[in-house]
Parts: C-alpha cells; structure tokens; sequence
C-alpha cells in the first residue's frame, strides 16, 4: 500500500531495508551488513538511523519483529517483511525507478 | 490496517512504555555484542573489538533516544513524563508549591469569581428563561433624560402590535407587598407582569397555569396569582391542592392560580420575585391607581425578544420609527419621547446597570491581581531555576534542544497552573453568591444575585490559566536559553547562580508588582474618597435628625377614608411623643428605589420648547412635611392640616422649577396644570436630592397628600431619639390603634443614603480588599527579591565590613536599594494611574481622578509596606560575618 511520499533520504533508506530484508528475516546488524553488500559498500548505515527507521517501519506495519537466536546462539532482535511491506517495496521500486530515470535523462539533456 | 496498527502502537508505547523501553535496550545491547563479535572474528582482541564497537554504535543512550523520537505518541509521552517530574518537583519542595498554588488560586480564583458574577448578573441574568442572549429591554426616553425612563401601557401595548423584529414584548414590573399567611407577616417582592409573561420567557408554571391573555386588561378585574416555588414551599408548606386557594395581597384576595418552577426567580437582576400577579391588578399594587389606559403615566419595565439574526440595531430603528409615530398621534404625551434598546446588562430599570460599572472596574482589578500573582509565582520560579541551572545545563549537555528544555519548563508551568485553576475554581464557587453578601438586606428582604459558573465562566477561567502558564513560565524558560555550558558544567551547582541579567529580571518583576499594586491603591483611595464625599454630601434635607419608616395600610386591606383616619390619628400620637420634634406623612421617601412619580404639567404663561419633557417628577407629602425634613422654603408657606380635601388645590415647586418656568420670578399666585388639575403655587422649596445624591437639579413639585392620593404610607419623623428607642415607640403606637398593623424597618435618613451609595460602597470594598492582598503580594516579592540580593552580595557585604563600614552603613544601603526599588515602581504606577482612574468615571463623585491626596496616601502606603518588606533583609545584612563571607564566598 503506498504511503505518503517521502523525503528522498528517508525514503532510500527505507527502500533498501525493505530490499535487503527480501531475502529473508535477520537482525539489525544482518540488515546493516546485507544493505553494505547489495550497495557494494556505498551505504554503510549506522545505528543511529538503522534503529530509528526499523522502529518507524514497524510501527507503519511493513516489518515484523521477533526475538530469536543469532548464528552463535546470541539473543537478537529479527525483522521481517510483512505484506504491507512488499507492497510498499514495489511502490517505492516503481517510484525510485521512475526518479532515477527522470535525472537521468535531466543530467543528459 | 495501517491506522489500525498506528493505534495499537501508539497505545502500546504509551501504556507500556517499560516493556517497549527494555526491549529497545536489550535490542542495542545484542547489537553492540554482535559487533563486538564480530570484531574478534575479525581478529581483533575483546577489548578492542568492544572498543571499536562502541565507538561503530556511537552512545546507547544517543540510539535509544533517537528511536524513542520516532516512536508513534512520543510527544505525548514525553509531555506525561515532564507532568509526572513537575509534581516530583512540587512534592518535593512543597513550601514553594504551597506558596505558588495559593497564590495562584487567588489569582485565578479572583478572576473566576468575577466572570461568573458578570456571567450571572449581566450576561446570563435568566437562566430559566429561553433564549435569554436574544432578550433585550425597553427603556422609555426623552430629551431631558436620555438615561431611560419607564414606558406607558398604551405605549407598550402599540408597541406589541407594530414591532415586526421581536419575537415577543412582555411586561414585568417590580413591585412588593407585605404577605401575613398564619402568624408571620413579610415584605415580599413580586411583578406585575403582562398576560403573556409566562408563555414569553417559555417557563411554564410546575402546577396549574399561567395568565389567560385576556387578564391583562380592566381595572381590578383579574385577582390571579402565580407564586414562586419558593413561596410555594416555604410559606404554604409545598401544599399540593394550593391552586385555586387564595391570598390577600395588599388587602385584594387572589387566587393563586399556578406555581413557578423551581430555581425560577423572576426577571429582575437584584429581587428575586417570588409573586406574579398580571398587569390589570396595577392599581392595587403601584400608586396613582388605574394607569392602563393613561398614556401619560409611565411605570412599566419591558423586555423584547428579538427574532433570530435581528440585530439590536435594526429593532432599534424600527422603535425609532414607531416612536415617531406615537409622537405625531400622541402630542400631548409623547411629546419628545423615544425608546431604546438596551442589551441586558445595561438595563437601566434594575440592580444590572447601577452594578455594570463597578463590575467593569472589578475586571481590570482582578486582571492587575492575577499579574501581580503571576510576577510573584515567576520570582519564585525564577529562585528555583536558579537553583536547577546544573540540571538544566546537564539536560542541554546530553543531547536536549532549548526548545525541549522550554516544552519542559512550559509543561511544569502548567502543572503549578493546573493546580492553581483548581484552586481558583473552588475560590470561585465558594464566591459566587458572595456579592450580595455586600449589600444591606431593605425591609427584611435580601438581595438576590447569584453568580453563574457555566461553561463559557469555565472556558474563561482555562484561558486565564493557560495565560498564567505562559506568563509565569516565559522567565525562567528565557532564561535557560542563556546558559553558557561549559561554563555551568564547570562550576558547582551552587554559587554560580545569579549574575546581573537575572537579578534585573527580578528586580523588573518587582517594578511591575508594586506599581500595579500603586494603581490599586490609587484606585481604592479615590472610591474611598468619594464614598466619604458622598456620605458626607447633604442632600439638601436634614440626614441624621431625620427617621423614616413606613405603615402599608393598603395591604392591611384598609379604605382610604379608614386609612385616613388611622392615619390622623396615628400622627397625632407620635407628635406627642417625647423627644419627637415633628412628623409627617409622605408618599416616598426621598434616594430610595420607589422615589417618585412623573405626571405632565402645564404651567400658566409657559409654553414648553418643543424638545423639553412635558412631565415632572413630584411627590405626595402631609403637613409640617418641610419642617420635619429640613428642607428650607425660599418663599412661601408650607403645607398644613388645612389644605384638605375641601381646600384650594395646592403645590409647593422648587428653585430649578421657578429658574425653567418663571425664569426666576417669583411663582407664588402662579397657577400649575398636574394631571389635568389646576392649582396655586404657595411656595418655594431650596433643591435637594430626590432619587440620587449624585443627580443633577431637577424640576420638582410638591402636592399636599390629602388633596391627592391619601396613600402616603412613609411616616417621615424629626427626632434626637435613638432609631431603635423610636421605633419601639412606633410599633407600640400604631399596635394600640391597631394590632394587625406592624411599621416598617425605621431607619434614619443618613442610613437611607448610605443604602443609595451600595455600588460605591462595593466597588471600595472589593477595591479595597484586592489592593490590600495585591500589596501583600508585592511585599512578599520585594522581600524575596532583596533577601536574595543580600545572599548574593554576601562577599561584597564583607568586603565593606572588612574595610570598615558600620552595621547603620550596611542597613543604608540594602533599604535604599529597597526603596529605589519602589520609587521607580511608584512612578510608573503614578503614570499608569493617571491613565487609568479616568475609567473610574461615574463611580467617583466630587473626586478628581487626579486627586493629589489618594496619589500621596498610596504611595505612603506602599512606602511602608516597602519599609517592613527590606527590613528583614538589611537586618541580616548587618549580621555578615565578615571573615566567613570572605573566606567562603
């Protein structure tokens, strides 16, 4: 269900949570490093604004939380993806996609 | 849903905040082990690996807060957070909550108290009558007395048939009568109202009915009455088969034909009514007997209510119109004669406009006091965020903006406010009846002015609270924008507190006290003054030898020609009294509500300027009636026993009369034209005062009563004897001619003119009791002030001990700087005062606005209050140790 625009940092920020948490449920250390990866290093996210927007997410209904073991048996804090969420993934792709091509094509004119 | 889980989120946050709370905890703490985890699988030793970690994770504290902030509800969490401190605070420090919430509930409480008096005595006066906010009153007027006079039935009643913007006219008219049910006889008061009364103001009777339309017309000719449920209950006992019984009133059986509902109290602001009897049955309870067909005489008291949308305006020019029409038709009577529209809380005929300006000056004091008590509460706040520097500066130093720091002082601000209004409310409503409590019950009978707590008084008082908030809580929040935070962590939380901006801020706080409470002060000399002018004032009639009372033969159901004879007979006896050096009988008693009555006159050889009322005001009075007064005759003779009946008609006018009618010659043989009879001026009167000491000369006549109506019932008596002495005499007197008979109240004349002066007599009470407390609050804020100044100054007080200054020096100066202090707030009350006691206005009689002396004596007062307030300090000022103060300041 697509939301409210949002500020476009924000929004990226989101955009790429939601991304990074398609592949599956993990914890805020999981998402910061998945976000590294996929970005090949360009966003490292720190804690300071991964925490907040999770919070925010959850609270919006995109991501689910739930307590659960980590790979060394360390109590973690697990997100996932709801419905809400991937719908509001593919409004945020389609509209990311659609901005990315306008200044495209405003940088080549 | 989304808004179904933004719901459930906000009332988890708010409801459970610990739980959401520790899980954000343990949440970071994991995040932080992870890290540090992986640190060391990145080969790095635990300590390192943690260090670098943390240093990744940037402060748990600095995480955690920044969630919080995004957290749905967090504003309003935060807010209960700050309300849940703030009453720590007052818990913790309950001198100073004590101090505070007093203050402010006086503050508050005093501001509350006066709205609902306004609200139930000017605004809303009728609360059971429908519609009351589109009711207005009919005043009569005319050139002369532009003020409002009463209107005519005639008047009224064409008045009914052509307005076209009024929803409906009725009539209600005060009047009174002495009830005797069983053993008990009292004074009463009740309306004379117009047929359609009750159905107009839509309060139907509890039991049995109002008027029929037709028992407003003929003379005599309907003896119904509707009773209060008042009545009803205490002097019938609440019996239920009481319509259809009768009552005498003033001598007339009635039959009581409804029963009012309860909390009903008539339409007038100052009486509650507890009788309505309808307009036909007038001539048994006014004077001049059968007026409804006599457009000349105007005695009734109207109301209007207007259509919805209909401005007072557009009614007002459509009763221009009918006016003008009522002129052309009715010369002889309605010669220079309007109607005007009065919103209710100018209505000129009851207790509502006498009371409007001395409720009007109780607004602004009121409004002076809750300044005074919001400087006073923000001085005390103002010690105290002195004292919370460090903690403020340690809140600015872990990550909180100004503008939360300032959500935080406005919040508690609130909570000392909240309190407060509280406080207040309960002030208010332990008031709100207490106006009457300041007028002289007349007759037995007490006033009725009750006070209206209502929404509008509530949502009033809320904003005042809100108002006190902001401006008690704007200091010290000011002030915290300017904390130095290096420099405040640095230094210990006490002793680097003060500094010159805020001891200007406190000193400017104390200015703003004491030149408000100068104002008041100011204010309440003058209405003093003036009280005292006025009760010193002669009324041009002897005030203290003089004792009146009355014996109301009509309600006794006497005839005239019986009354007469009582009444020859009754004088006789009191003339041979001891100690009595005259008497006489009148028909109205001079400054008192029912003063006296017009008539149209016609003078010989006078032709009237076409804008000059055809009326005069005159009274009925016996023989010796001058001589008992003290009222002196410039020429002429006075009334005696001989001019009776059978006599040559007589008048006695006064000297604004003979300036208008004879331009000062002499009228004696002259000949005057009253109510269609002709008669011989046989004297001249010097002017007095006939309904206000405070009215300008006045035409006026005098009438023998035994040529006109008979029905004087004031009994006006010359003595040195003392009222009490006197009215045993009386009573015992009129018990031996007639044991069903009981006197009036006897009162002397000066008593009388003191009951005429209640509004001045309020306005300086009240004026007087808020400048008293807004002194005392002023003092309490001078004292705080220069107490603080010396404990601050310790080290500067020893220094000038060490080098040799005397306790008589260190006492100098502390008291000058006390007295600077009010000198500059003396004069800029002085200067806000000269602006403001204009608005006095009609209160003040005799007294210039300007007044020198109520200037002086308020600025001696607050000297002393000064004086008492700063010697404390400077007294401990002389007690500096000096080596101490050295040493630890």
């Amino acid at each position: 269900m697509p939301s409210e625009p949002t500020s476009l940092l924000q929004g990226t920020l989101d955009l790429l949570i939601l991304k990074s948490l398609v592949a599956g449920e993990m914890h805020g250390l999981g998402v910061s490093r998945r976000i590294q990866q996929i970005t090949g290093g360009t966003f490292a996210v720190k804690p300071g604004s991964l925490f907040p927007a999770l919070h925010r997410m959850e609270e919006e209904g995109w991501i689910s939380s739930f307590w659960g073991e980590s790979e060394n048996n360390r109590r973690a804090k697990y997100y996932r993806l709801t419905k809400a969420g991937q719908r509001q993934l593919d409004a945020e792709t389609q509209r990311w996609v659609r901005i990315s091509l306008a200044i495209g094509q405003a940088l080549e004119a | 849903m989304p808004t179904f889980v933004t719901v459930r989120s906000f009332l988890r946050n708010l409801l459970s905040f610990h739980g959401v709370d520790a899980d954000l905890d343990e949440e970071v703490l994991s995040h932080l082990e992870l890290l540090t985890e992986e640190n060391i699988r990145a080969g790095m030793s635990p300590k390192e690996a943690q260090r670098v970690a943390r240093i990744e994770l940037g402060g748990i504290e600095q995480v955690k807060e920044q969630v919080r902030e995004e957290l749905i509800g967090n504003w309003l969490r935060s807010v209960l957070s700050d309300c849940r401190y703030g009453l720590r605070q007052l818990r913790n420090n309950p001198g100073f909550a004590a101090v505070a919430v007093l203050t402010l509930s006086l503050g508050i409480g005093a501001n509350a108290a006066v709205f609902s008096w306004i609200e139930g005595i000017l605004f809303r006066p009728y609360p059971a009558v429908t519609h009351q906010e589109r009711l207005v009153a009919i005043g009569g007027t005319s050139r002369d007395e532009p003020g409002g006079t009463p209107l005519s039935w005639p008047d009224f009643q064409d008045l009914q048939r052509s307005c076209t913007l009024c929803e409906t006219l009725f009539v209600s008219k005060i009047t009174g009568t002495t009830l005797s049910i069983g053993e008990r006889a009292e004074r009463t008061t009740g309306s004379i109202v117009s047929a359609n009364y009750f159905d107009a103001i839509g309060v139907p009777p509890v039991l049995g009915r109002g008027f029929f339309p037709e028992e407003d017309q003929g003379q005599s000719a309907h003896p119904v009455v509707v009773i209060s449920y008042q009545l009803w209950q205490d002097r019938f006992r609440g019996d239920p088969q009481i319509i259809g019984k009768t009552q005498r009133l003033n001598g007339v059986m009635h039959t009581i034909v409804g029963v009012a509902p309860e909390g009903f109290y008539g339409t007038f602001v100052g009486w509650g009514m507890n009788f309505w009897v309808p307009a036909s049955m007038e001539d048994i309870f006014e004077p001049d007997g059968y007026k409804l067909e006599d457009r000349a005489a105007r005695w009734i008291e109207a109301y209007a209510r207007l259509k919805p949308g209909v401005m007072r305006q557009e009614a007002q020019q459509e009763f221009a119109v009918i006016s003008r029409r009522l002129e052309a038709e009715y010369p002889a009577t309605n010669r220079g004669r309007a109607m005007r529209l009065w919103p209710l809380w100018q209505t000129p005929f009851n207790n509502a406009g006498t009371l409007l300006p001395t409720l009007e000056i109780m607004l602004a004091v009121v409004a002076f006091v809750l300044l005074i008590a919001c400087a006073n509460v923000g001085n005390l706040l103002l010690v105290r965020s002195s004292a919370r520097r460090h903690e403020m500066s340690v809140r600015l130093a872990i990550g909180a903006g100004a503008a939360r720091l300032w959500r935080q002082l406005l919040t508690e601000g609130l909570v000392l406010s909240l309190f407060g209004a509280a406080g207040g409310l309960l002030v208010a409503y332990w008031c709100r009846h207490a106006l009457v409590l300041l007028f002289p019950a007349r007759g037995g009978v007490q006033m009725h002015l009750p006070g209206e707590i209502d929404w509008r008084v509530l949502a009033l008082s809320a904003a005042v609270c809100l108002v006190t908030t902001l401006l008690m809580s704007l200091v010290p929040a000011l002030q915290t924008g300017k904390i130095d935070l290096a420099h405040a962590l640095k230094m210990e939380s006490a002793g680097v507190i003060g500094g010159r901006g805020r001891a200007w801020v406190r000193s400017g706080l104390v200015l703003v006290q004491v030149s408000l409470s100068f104002v008041l002060l100011v204010g309440a000399g003058l209405l003093m003054q003036s009280l005292l002018k006025i009760r010193t004032a002669s009324p041009g009639f002897n005030t203290r030898a003089v004792q009146d009372t009355a014996i109301d033969l009509v309600s006794a159901a006497y005839t005239p020609a019986r009354a007469q004879i009582f009444q020859d007979a009754l004088i006789e006896r009191v003339r041979a009294l001891p100690g009595v050096e005259s008497a006489a009988f009148a028909k109205m008693t001079p400054l008192s509500y029912v003063s006296s009555t017009s008539a149209p006159i016609a003078v010989d050889g006078y032709t009237p300027p076409p804008e000059e009322s055809p009326t005069v005001e005159y009274n009925e009075v016996g023989d010796n009636y001058f001589v008992t007064m003290g009222i002196p005759l410039v020429a002429g003779r006075e009334f005696t026993r001989a001019d009776g009946e059978k006599a040559a008609l007589a008048a006695v006018v006064n000297e604004t009369m003979v300036e208008r009618n004879w331009q000062g010659r002499s009228p004696l043989g002259q000949r005057l034209q009253l109510k269609g009879r002709w008669m011989q001026v046989v004297g001249v009167a010097k002017d007095s005062k006939y309904s206000s000491v405070r009215e300008k000369s006045t035409p006026f006549l005098f009438v023998p009563l035994r040529q006109n109506s008979l029905r004087g019932s004031v009994l006006n008596i010359r003595t040195p004897v003392a009222p009490q002495t006197m009215a045993a005499a009386i009573a015992r007197e009129v018990h031996a001619l007639d044991p069903s008979v009981a006197p009036y109240e006897l009162i002397t004349m000066q008593e009388q003119l003191e009951r005429s002066t209640s509004p001045q007599r309020v306005a300086v009470t009240l004026v007087g009791v808020l400048g008293g407390l807004a002194l005392l609050l002023a003092a309490i804020g001078l004292y705080g002030v220069m107490s603080y100044t010396v404990s601050q100054s310790t080290r500067e007080l020893g220094l000038r001990m060490a080098l040799g200054a005397g306790s008589s020096n260190l006492l100098h100066l502390v008291l000058s700087r006390g007295l600077a202090l009010t000198g500059a707030g003396v004069l800029l009350g002085a200067g806000t005062a000269l602006l403001l006691t204009r608005l006095l206005g009609n209160l003040l009689y005799q007294v210039s606005p300007r007044d020198p002396l109520a200037f002086g004596c308020a600025g001696a007062v607050i000297t002393v209050a000064t004086l008492a307030a700063c010697f404390l300090p400077a007294w401990r000022a002389t007690r500096t140790d000096p080596v101490r103060a050295l040493r630890t300041g």
